[in-house]
């Protein structure tokens, strides 16, 4: 009776505890990115707590909560404050362009303010915390609360005299939360070694939020971790969060996989020329471009070609300059003929330019990530990213990078990155080491040679595409970017002016050998008619001879023939025998005889 | 010594004890508190005093504006500053202290 009992005890269990896996509800938190680290929200119908030392957002976070839950998702909000008076909090968040007061005139939000001084207080006797609860209660019934945040309700241990009554009452607090079905935050003050000073996590054994604002060298990051989220899967990292006039958002880096779709889409540099040197065609739509070089190479140039560009296309570039002002690149790339004002005007450009000192590496990534989400760009430029890595430190960096760039490729976002490489360094490592992140590669580089800097561009990969491996000079001036083949010969890679001293060189020759060519021609042409007048000359010396000679031997037969007639005359005269012996011969007897 | 004993008379006189008692339905500790604030009260301060009981479960508005956290939580209105007393109000001695109501001189009266 017993086995049987325990087997399908124990099997309900397990597959009910499956089951909460697969299905814990969940309540959309509304704070930007929560969501996608937690899954879909806070577990909904119970307790989570927020905790943290000073100033780490804490109440901010509960109170996005509750607006975000009331104006967002039909789900009225209870704020029990033990800190800050109604106003103050209302004052406070006002900033972050939460209206409190017309969310209470709605009945949407409830405050409460709960003050407990110490010194006001005699224990006289048993109690209970009844008269919170009613007020809680209270509160929760004019709204029809479904969410509830306490701020914080460590106040309560300092001004009532008896702990053990407290944390009896507390528990019985939580227990009709859960009893209601009440999506409680509640907040707590980081402890020391523990994560709130007054132990509150033994109440809240469903999800716990570590919030931290922390200096590194001198920045400040603000953090956001789930240090534990039971029944659901959760990102356990620490993601940086920023809290600024839309509230808080925080940056969901690695939820994301290598699954962006691969576009065959292209798009033009902005460079004829390069576009012809990557296959003909550009960059592809969606991958990820940088640009290195030193410093004074151009870099922010091919950016801005490369915006121009989109812009032309009637595409939507979002420019984050981290080295200069708007205005002042405005003003520089005008300098070589690239107008960014119509586009900025028409509203297809936009330029972000900030110090990248002003805040952490994470604040800016938070914020670009946010710009990109609203201003929903087409193409993004950064410039140049190495600015960014000042803000953080080394090792945060690259996985920031990677975020950044990922989160870019899944929007199908042609992004553009410049990089600053200091002099002495290996030039083909990039020092964020992205470099397996990038689609197309180019390096810009200035090679010394003859008292000048020349500016060489290579294409050191792009993917997928047949790509010019032809090192090629370039030029900056007034009419723009221009790229020129550089001198490859047997003195090896030249540019600049010797570059064109030797192409110079190198006409002189062709000159020089075209000239011998046309030489040699006529000569030949003249020898030709020379022989060829001789030959002329000699045939009519020829046919004078000849004709000379002809005559003569006519004469002869002539002479010869009168001779003959003439001895025949004279023996016809003479009538002499045989004188035909002596004309004709035998034959003329031979004749006569027969 | 001698103002001490000459003020607290005309004072005592004057006085009006406003207490205000808030509690939260009939459970042991809210009756107990109400027998035992009436018999303080009958006690010391007899003829001078009146009692407001409250009970938060009927009117949950009233506990915000005297920031009612425990119950029962005796206030006194009257005379200033406003005192707070919570429990069940078993421990007279501490009920006298945290009343300003001293013993003596309620035994005297």
């Amino acid at each position: 009776m017993r086995a049987p009992r325990q087997k399908s005890k124990g099997r309900s269990g397990g597959s009910s505890a499956a089951g909460r896996r697969v299905a814990l509800p969940k309540v959309p938190s509304g704070i930007r990115g929560l969501d996608e680290i937690t899954v879909g929200g806070l577990p909904r119908g119970r307790p989570t707590l927020v905790c943290g030392g000073a100033g780490c957002g804490k109440t901010l976070f509960a109170m996005e909560f509750l607006v975000r839950g009331a104006a967002d998702y039909g789900e009225p909000g209870v704020f029990i404050a033990f800190e800050e008076t109604a106003e103050e909090l209302a004052a406070n968040v006002a900033s972050l362009g939460f209206d409190l007061a017309a969310l209470e005139a709605e009945k949407k939000l409830a405050i409460d303010f709960v003050y407990v001084e110490r010194s006001e207080i005699e224990e006289t006797g048993e109690y209970n915390l009844e008269g919170l609860f009613v007020r809680i209660q209270h509160a929760i019934d004019t709204v029809g609360a479904k969410r509830i945040v306490l701020d914080t309700i460590e106040t309560l241990f300092s001004a009532l005299p008896n702990p053990l009554v407290l944390r009896a009452e507390l528990r019985r607090l939580f227990r009709w939360f859960k009893e209601r079905g009440l999506t409680v935050v509640l907040t707590g003050e980081k402890g020391e070694g523990t994560l709130t000073r007054q132990g509150l996590e033994e109440y809240v054994s469903d999800c716990v939020i570590f919030l931290d604002h922390r200096i590194v060298e001198q920045t400040s990051t603000r953090r956001l971790r789930v240090v534990k989220y039971r029944g659901t899967f959760h990102g356990t990292n620490e993601y940086p969060f920023l809290i600024d006039e839309g509230g808080i958002s925080i940056l969901p880096l690695t939820s994301l996989g290598l699954d962006h779709q691969g576009y065959t889409e292209r798009v033009s540099s902005g460079i004829p020329r390069l576009d012809e040197m990557l296959g003909g065609k550009g960059y592809f739509k969606g991958s990820t471009v940088l640009v290195s070089g030193t410093a004074g190479t151009g870099k922010t140039s091919v950016a801005a070609l490369f915006a121009r560009a989109a812009c032309m296309r009637g595409e939507r570039c979002l420019f984050f300059a981290f080295e200069e002002a708007a205005a002042q690149l405005a003003r520089n790339m005008l300098s070589i003929g690239i107008d960014l004002a119509p586009y900025e005007r028409n509203g297809r450009l936009k330029i972000i330019a900030s110090r990248p000192t002003a805040t952490g590496l994470e604040a800016h990534l938070v914020e670009m990530h946010r710009a990109v989400s609203e201003f929903d760009p087409d193409v993004v430029v950064v410039d140049p990213i190495t600015n960014l890595i000042m803000a953080g430190t080394a090792p945060d960096t690259q996985s920031m990078m990677i975020r950044l760039i990922d989160f870019l490729k899944m929007r199908g976002t042609t992004t553009f990155f410049t990089s600053l490489t200091s002099g002495g360094e290996a030039t083909e490592t990039s020092e964020v080491n992205i470099s397996s992140l990038i689609d197309t590669w180019l390096l810009l580089q200035v090679v010394r040679s003859g008292g000048e800097r020349n500016r060489t561009l290579t294409i050191i990969k792009s993917r997928g595409m047949s790509h010019s491996n032809q090192a090629t000079e370039y030029r900056l001036s007034d009419s723009g970017f221009e790229l020129v083949d550089i001198y490859l010969g047997a003195g090896g890679v030249l540019t600049g002016s010797a570059r064109l001293a030797k192409e110079a060189e190198d006409r002189a020759a062709l000159t020089a050998s075209a000239e011998l060519i046309a030489r040699t021609e006529q000569e030949r042409q003249r020898r030709r008619e020379a022989l060829e007048r001789r030959i002329v000359e000699l045939r009519e010396q020829f046919n004078v001879d000849d004709e000379k000679l002809a005559r003569s031997i006519e004469e002869e037969v002539r002479r010869r023939d009168r001779l003959a007639s003439d001895r025949h005359a004279m023996g016809e005269s003479r009538r002499a025998f045989g004188s035909g012996r002596n004309t004709n011969g035998r034959r003329q007897t031979k004749v006569e005889r027969p | 010594m001698t103002r001490q004993a000459h003020q607290p008379k005309p004072a005592k006189v004057a006085a009006r004890w406003e207490l205000r008692l808030y509690i939260a339905g009939q459970t042991a500790k809210c009756v107990a508190a109400i027998r035992n604030l009436e018999r303080l009260c009958e006690e010391h301060l007899k003829g001078q005093y009146s009692i407001e009981v409250i009970d938060l479960l009927k009117n949950p508005r009233l506990a915000a504006g005297d920031q009612i956290l425990a119950v029962p939580t005796l206030v006194r209105k009257l005379p200033q500053p406003m005192k707070k007393i919570i429990g069940d109000l078993s421990n007279e001695e501490r009920v006298l202290v945290g009343l300003d109501i001293r013993p003596m001189e309620g035994q005297e009266a």
